[in-house]
């Protein structure tokens, strides 16, 4: 399968704020990393169910219990800015 | 003049009333301080992870069977990957392929006449936190200067149902929606308040040619927080787009928003991107097993739902519209099915449950509990009705009294001189007297001419003081005025 | 031996309950190593002197009561970074977290301090987990303690070192393709990787959520199975955790091999070893053979598709995890004026090394649109396969062999210019990280050069009792008992 990466929307999709070279640098390397990649596309997989997850296991689920908060104070002064006991953040728009 | 059709799917958010959230353990409820209700899994700090409450998916459950939805023995949790600030993991936990319920139907009522709306598929998610917005715009995003963030309701479990672009109209739509909320609020797995955002709708509308089988391009309206308004938005939307294109014009795909003040909805002008939400199964979360013992089990402690209550008191002799009230509201409900009993009639009950109490309770802004009115009380006066003891005009004027506190229905009508006679014995020997004051109407009546025989038991309820049974009046009168013949 | 740093923690807690030392005195000997060593190597990130001292008193005086929390009270142990700690700064190596100091200890990190043991500092890794030489740390560089000019190897080279040149009895490093055995096997400790789902990842900051593993790094197979029993076992936090019993992983450590089914892999004996680490390999081989075991080779054709599978499934899930580096509740926000979405794109651009962000990428790609199927939803075929390959070889043998690192320690900034030649150093280590199985580094020998060379036993899930059945046999086997020369707190070294 012949690799194209829109490099631009990928680091957009991953909110990463690159530079043109930048962009440029990272789309070579990863075409090589994808060529490697393309080994995995040869091996014959009609019929394999996919593995998401190394365990048989199912649901996990915890009791609908409430347990402690955190003190907001903790993460709060942790924070790049807050005001009012909550996080700020620029204009959305 | 071409004939516009209206094709309309909704999208509703559920908040679910469990007390902790989705995928950790702080409350749902929390009050007014922002920030109060987190941990690091809702705040989505570094190294912590999700785990499923399962509670949360009993209530979906809950809702997909009540939904008449299959569902999946086996549903995956995803992650649903987008960029913004009041998502705290910058992904949602969501569901894609496999969500736990999928090919429901709701029957909605438009006026008497039906429709089955589709439900695609229920969901399992996560609400995100509350953004406000602060600048000049009085809250709006597009005015703001910066935005402020709180993440006590992130992380809050969240439903999504999803229905097939069944919906022809705005009353329909409302219609469902409605449906929806009853039985939401009937399962008890949320408290399904509108106002508070804990019931939510997306509107998707589209319009077309009567007759076309394609559909034509929708948009999405969002913030609709009221029944009327999503009837609002959606009539708005139906005519703005059948203006549109009328005027030749074509709609745009995009996401509209409703504004309460100005009775329309507005682009919301953010740049359309097509989304890419990358949905992949989420790997700190195992597949979800819903066993069909596990589906019995929900399945038992789901009550009679609205639509079937309704059924059940419509058989009892309730008009449809008195029913829905009823139903409505489990405070009347409650009453009503408990005052049932031999000779209470069910229907009068309803229209005084529906009719005069509701008004008292409006009237004087009160509670039903703060008054003294008891299910035993209703069916007390019900009974007095039934027999003949009490006239109709008289129970309810013994009811407001019982509203007001000033004793059982038989002491007020005893206190009050209320009661009426059908002791046929006093009530014969009223006849006789007034028959033998009318003679001559009295004779019309035997010749043929029933004209007279209205007047003569008025006659004989004056005669009475206005206390006897006017049918007990009628059956002894008839029977005097032909026996003799 | 004279210095108290160079005991194994099983000597140390012998000595510590005879009232012969007391844990103040073994953090005292880590300590003035650490001092000496310190600035050869930069093992660790943070040194939590205080907060360490406030332990080992404490477990002191609990031991002097007569409470005995288990084989790790007393001991002082270090943590990778990525382990958050709580009010102890945790950065992953990262630029993005300088100075965040967790609200909460890692459910690991919180058994350890419950069994008493000395948590002194924080180690140094690849940023966010992502390398196989400690190179990729925003904050310089871990040297081998073997040789400084040389990496430790990766991620977790700051424990790896630490254990090493005796900065720490123990120390735990998070394996997510090879990221605790690798380095162990090039700083020649013992490093192990459990069955997922053992030990919780609460608190673990998070690479790639279906194969991260925390586990424990040690001078001595006995030393690793105390390390282990300290953090294994069901958490409430962690869906992915295991339910039921812990196994007895100790249980068999002087049992022997005599009739054990070893199955060598075939596939990572050859093409891209190097010759210096085979022969060791089939050197141990040999041994286990002359103990009583039938060692027979076993083919695992899929492993070879392992690592291309991997370098997609683990920069996919890293994509979504390292999401929430936004620059909004804690980290590094940029100060670039704009909207709140250009203010993430730059806190992220600013925060983030260069290894970082193309594993971002890289992921990005693979889940999006289009691409999927052929990228990630074929990784998740192989998947499959490589854990097929694993459950017919274990229908055949107890354990598998291979070597856990293709070479020895490779010099600092020799494959920092190549990722892909980097990605290789993990091809021995992934394939139970795909599996889920676990698996472990014991030491071996050391090449003409003097690096440590490493020998990997892998077993079946919860099989870490025969795993360690079997290392503690090659432990006895090759006798391996040189330490580096700079596990010294006398001398100022070279």
């Amino acid at each position: 399968m012949p690799v194209e990466i829109d490099i631009a929307r990928v680091a957009h999709l991953a909110r990463i704020a690159l530079t043109p070279e930048e962009l440029e640098t990272y789309s070579a390397q990863l075409l090589d990393i994808l060529e490697h990649a393309e080994r995995v596309q040869a091996l014959p997989t009609e019929g394999v169910e996919p593995t998401s997850h190394p365990l048989a296991m199912v649901n996990g689920f915890r009791p609908d219990e409430i347990g402690p908060c955190l003190d907001p104070e903790s993460f709060l002064s942790q924070a790049p800015d807050t005001e009012d006991s909550r996080f700020r953040v620029p204009r959305i728009l | 003049m071409t004939a516009w059709e209206a094709v309309i799917g909704l999208e509703t958010h559920v908040e679910l009333s469990t007390k902790s959230k989705m995928f950790c353990s702080c409350p749902t409820d929390f009050g007014d301080e922002p920030n109060t209700a987190c941990c690091p899994v809702c705040l989505a700090l570094p190294g912590a992870l999700p785990v499923p409450n399962e509670e949360a998916i009993a209530g979906i459950v809950k809702i997909g069977l009540a939904l008449e939805c299959d569902i999946n023995e086996s549903s995956l949790f995803y992650r649903k990957n987008y960029f913004y600030p009041d998502l705290p993991k910058n992904y949602q936990i969501s569901q894609y392929t496999f969500p736990v319920c999928e090919h429901g139907t709701l029957d909605v009522d438009v006026n008497g006449e039906p429709t089955v709306v589709g439900i695609t598929r229920v969901h399992m998610e996560e609400d995100t936190g509350k953004s406000s917005h602060i600048g000049d715009g009085g809250g709006r995003i597009h005015d703001a200067r910066h935005t402020l963030l709180d993440f006590n309701r992130a992380g809050v479990p969240l439903v999504e149902v999803v229905t097939e672009p069944d919906i022809r109209s705005a009353e329909q739509a409302r219609a469902y929606a409605a449906e929806l909320q009853r039985i939401v609020l009937s399962l008890g797995v949320s408290d399904a308040r509108l106002e508070a955002g804990s019931m939510r709708f997306d509107a998707n509308v589209s319009v077309r040619p009567v007759g076309e089988t394609k559909l034509g391009t929708r948009t999405e309206t969002k913030n609709v927080n009221s029944l009327r308004s999503l009837q609002r938005a959606i009539s708005f939307e139906i005519d703005r787009q059948i203006q549109v294109l009328e005027d030749g014009g074509s709609i745009v795909q995009e996401t509209r928003h409703w504004n309460e003040d100005t009775g329309a909805t507005t682009s919301m002008r953010v740049k359309e991107e097509s989304e890419d939400y990358r949905y992949f199964q989420d790997p700190d979360l195992l597949p979800l097993e819903v066993t069909a013992a596990w589906q019995d089990e929900i399945r038992s402690t789901i009550t009679a739902l609205p639509a079937e209550r309704r059924v059940a008191i419509i058989e009892q002799g309730v008009d449809r519209e008195t029913a829905v009230i009823l139903v409505d509201s489990d405070e009347l409900s409650g009453l009503f099915a408990a005052a049932l009993g031999d000779g209470v009639p069910a229907r009068t009950v309803a229209l005084w449950l529906t009719g005069d109490v509701v008004a008292y309770l409006r009237r004087n802004e009160v509670e039903l509990s703060s008054t003294g009115l008891t299910s035993e009380h209703l069916a007390v006066l019900g009974r007095m009705v039934d027999s003949g003891d009490l006239s109709s005009s008289a129970a309810k004027e013994v009811l407001i009294a019982v509203l007001d506190g000033d004793g059982g229905p038989g002491e007020i009508a005893d206190d009050r001189d209320l009661l009426q006679v059908s002791d046929t014995g006093a009530i014969e020997e009223a006849v006789d007297a007034v028959l033998a004051d009318n003679a001559d109407a009295l004779e019309r009546i035997r010749s043929g001419d029933m004209k007279p025989f209205g007047f003569l038991v008025g006659q004989v309820m004056r005669h009475m003081g206005g206390k006897a049974d006017p049918s007990v009046v009628r059956s002894v009168l008839e029977e005097k005025t032909t026996d003799s013949r | 031996m004279s210095d108290l740093a160079d005991l194994t923690i099983t000597e140390a807690g012998k000595r510590l309950r005879s009232g012969d030392i007391t844990s103040v005195d073994l953090l005292d000997a880590v300590t003035r190593r650490a001092s000496v060593t310190e600035s050869h190597l930069h093992a660790f990130l943070t040194l939590d002197g205080e907060g360490a001292r406030a332990s080992a008193e404490r477990a002191d005086a609990d031991l002097a009561k007569g409470t005995d929390h288990g084989p790790l009270h007393g001991i002082p142990v270090a943590l990778k970074d990525n382990m958050c700690t709580i009010g102890v700064e945790t950065t992953a190596s990262s630029k993005i977290l300088k100075g965040w100091k967790p609200p909460y200890d890692g459910t690991a990190v919180a058994r350890l301090k419950a069994a008493g043991a000395v948590i002194t500092g924080k180690t140094n890794l690849d940023e966010f987990a992502m390398g196989s030489s400690t190179e990729n740390s925003a904050f310089g560089e871990t040297r081998n303690p073997w040789s400084t000019d040389h990496v430790p190897g990766g991620s977790s080279g700051g424990s790896a070192a630490a254990a090493a040149v005796g900065s720490a009895f123990g120390s735990f490093g998070s394996d997510t393709g090879g990221s605790v055995r690798q380095p162990a096997a090039l700083c020649g400790v013992v490093g192990m990787k459990p069955t997922y789902g053992l030990v919780s990842r609460y608190g673990l900051i998070a690479f790639a959520s279906s194969l991260d593993q925390i586990g424990p790094f040690s001078r001595s197979v006995e030393d690793s199975v105390a390390l282990l029993g300290a953090t294994a076992g069901w958490d409430r936090y962690d869906a992915t955790s295991i339910k039921g019993p812990v196994p007895n992983f100790g249980g068999s450590l002087t049992t022997g091999v005599q009739g054990l089914k070893i199955g060598i892999v075939k596939e990572l004996m050859g093409e891209g070893i190097d010759p210096q680490v085979l022969a060791a390999t089939i050197a141990v081989a040999d041994k286990l053979t002359d103990a009583g075991a039938h060692v027979v080779e076993i083919s695992m054709p899929s492993t070879e598709y392992a690592l291309s599978a991997y370098y997609l499934i683990a920069p996919a899930e890293c994509s979504a995890n390292l999401a929430r580096f936004d620059g909004v509740r804690f980290g590094h926000r940029s100060t670039v004026e704009g909207t709140t979405e250009d203010m993430m794109a730059h806190s992220r651009a600013e925060g983030f090394g260069p290894e970082v962000v193309r594993r971002i990428l890289l992921g990005t790609y693979a889940l999006s649109a289009g691409y999927y199927d052929a990228f990630y939803g074929q990784a998740q075929k192989v998947r499959t396969l490589v854990r097929n390959d694993f459950t017919s070889a274990y229908a055949q043998v107890d354990v598998l062999i291979s070597p856990t690192s293709p070479t020895t320690a490779f010099r600092i900034g020799e494959r920092a210019v190549d990722p892909i030649a980097m990605y290789y150093s993990d091809v021995c280590t992934i394939p139970s990280n795909l599996s889920g199985d676990p698996a472990i580094s014991v030491p071996i020998g050391l090449d003409d050069e003097g690096l440590p060379i490493g020998f990997q036993i892998m077993a079946p899930a919860l099989g870490e009792e025969v795993m360690y059945q079997v290392a503690a046999a090659v432990e006895r086997l090759v006798e391996f008992d040189q330490r580096p020369a700079l596990a010294t707190s006398e001398v100022a070294p070279v």
